[in-house]
């Protein structure tokens, strides 16, 4: 089992160790679960996300387009028409259209930096990734894994204060921004991004520096660690994919109600793997869909809970599905037919063999608070 | 003064004559956390020794609670299910889940004491 640089900071502050991906990760903390989402939302929290894959993609002869060009071929965002200093997300996809994974890119700002490109990859699947990435690269590109790295995500509505006392440049940036800045003495890239919804920041830095500024971080009035337990239900209610859960190898980005991340000028002339079954289903339509389901009771509809019509036909299944804190009732996603999508669509979910009503609402569940002045 | 027996699947149950009353030890409602959803069985029902009787969730997991031992249900813990973090607060107290009037006595001697509970809650830690 793997550690990440923090693992000592976590079992001082007295986390529940759960294997994840490959790690040992904290779960929770004394707060636990429903705590320390209701934390992160009112004031800020700090999570450890120092296990997902950090990489750099270096074109040889230091030109953007080289590098751009090359992850085009594997990804169906505008990398090209990323601006310096602006991060996309967006998927590996596979010749049949489906998510290798889901993943992060940044075009940084640096001039220095110009023919470079950051990835940031889901733990459990940075191995696949970074071999199939690796497999694909033209000549003069090249793929360097960044294993040493840590990841500290700070978010919720206190996080720019927070981390104003660090470094004024990374509140200057909007959502999807990034930079590279000195956090007290720690230098690191900053990127107004993250995974709950909230206002946040993602910093990556050296290994040996994450204990010494999550410490400093910590310090700070407000702000508590976080596992996770509440990682996920904030993701959840943020109506943001789980890979392995909500997306994989057999749904396409348009089903999984991404296409948003997918840009005209890519959507027009393709030129990634499983353009063919993308294009035709931005076209015509997916046959299923990603939507957001609201079980009517208090009973949670869990991951594998099959969904019914109220006839009682099965039409999918739940991706994800538990209590929202926020919300403070039970909350899932999951696939249904394209022609049953449509918001208010009653469902029926079929719970310890008896079928509860539903019904279908629009995502994300939580209104999500990002910096985008 | 009533008679405490518990399970292997965490279960506590108070016998006091031929009525049992049972709910969820302490130390399954801290391994769950905090307790979203609690399901008890309807009054009437006839259980089994073992068999499925309740549902707890928190927001980590879903558990069944079994029924200890076999009988009618004659009442269950409606205030429960619209305050399920009491099973947080007080699991061996308020929080019980339901009581059952017990069929056959023999089944009592197949359940664990206090001081045999704690002994396998060491073992399997």
């Amino acid at each position: 089992m793997k550690r990440t640089p923090l693992y000592d900071l976590h079992a001082a502050l007295g986390a529940k160790m759960v294997p994840f991906a490959g790690y040992e990760m904290p779960v929770h903390y004394p707060l636990g679960v429903l705590k320390e989402h209701l934390h992160t939302r009112a004031k800020a929290g700090l999570f450890d996300v120092s296990h997902m894959g950090q990489a750099v993609l270096v074109s040889d002869d230091g030109r953007y387009e080289t590098v751009a060009r090359a992850l085009e071929a594997l990804v169906p965002a505008d990398v090209l028409g990323l601006k310096p200093g602006r991060q996309r997300y967006s998927q590996l996809t596979n010749p049949g259209g489906g998510i290798i994974d889901d993943l992060m890119i940044t075009r940084p700002l640096e001039a220095a930096r110009a023919g470079t490109l950051y990835l940031v990859v889901n733990a459990a699947r940075k191995e696949v990734d970074f071999e199939h990435i690796a497999a694909s690269l033209p000549k003069g590109v090249r793929l360097e894994p960044e294993p040493d790295r840590a990841l500290i995500a700070v978010q919720g509505p206190l996080a720019k204060d927070i981390m104003a006392r660090f470094s004024p440049d990374a509140t200057r940036l909007n959502f999807m921004a990034a930079c590279t800045t000195s956090l007290r003495s720690f230098a690191c890239r900053v990127s107004r991004s993250g995974y709950t919804g909230e206002d946040g920041f993602e910093i990556s830095l050296a290994g040996v520096d994450a204990v010494p500024l999550a410490r400093l971080l910590l310090a700070e009035e407000g702000i508590e660690p976080i596992g996770l337990g509440a990682r996920d239900s904030l993701r959840l209610e943020a109506g943001l994919c789980l890979y392995g859960h909500d997306i994989d190898e057999t749904t396409s980005p348009v089903e999984a109600a991404l296409a948003w991340s997918i840009q005209k000028r890519r959507r027009e002339e393709g030129g990634f793997p499983g353009w063919d079954r993308i294009r035709s289903e931005l076209a015509h339509g997916p046959k299923r869909l990603r939507v957001g389901i609201r079980p009517d009771g208090r009973a949670p509809a869990r991951e594998g809970t099959e969904i019914l019509s109220p006839s009682g036909v099965p039409i999918g299944r739940i991706t994800s599905g538990g209590f929202g804190p926020t919300v403070n009732g039970p909350v899932a996603m999951g696939y249904v037919p394209a022609s049953l999508a449509a918001r208010d669509t009653a469902v029926s979910l079929l719970v310890r063999g008896k079928p509860l009503p539903g019904r279908i609402v629009d995502l994300p569940f939580v209104p999500n608070r990002y910096f985008r002045p | 003064m009533a008679l405490e027996r518990f399970t292997r699947d965490h279960e506590y149950v108070r016998i006091d004559g031929d009525v049992a009353v049972v709910g969820i030890t302490r130390h399954a409602a801290e391994q769950l956390g905090d307790v979203v959803f609690v399901e008890v069985p309807e009054a009437g029902r006839k259980l089994k020794a073992g068999e499925a009787a309740g549902v707890v969730e928190s927001v980590k997991a879903a558990s069944d609670v079994f029924s200890p031992v076999g009988g009618e249900v004659i009442e269950a813990n409606g205030e429960l299910t619209a305050n399920p973090q009491w099973v947080n607060e007080e699991p061996e107290g308020k929080a019980w889940f339901f009581k059952v009037r017990i069929a056959d006595r023999s089944e009592i001697d197949k359940l664990l004491d206090r001081t045999a509970y704690e002994a396998f809650l060491k073992e399997s830690a």
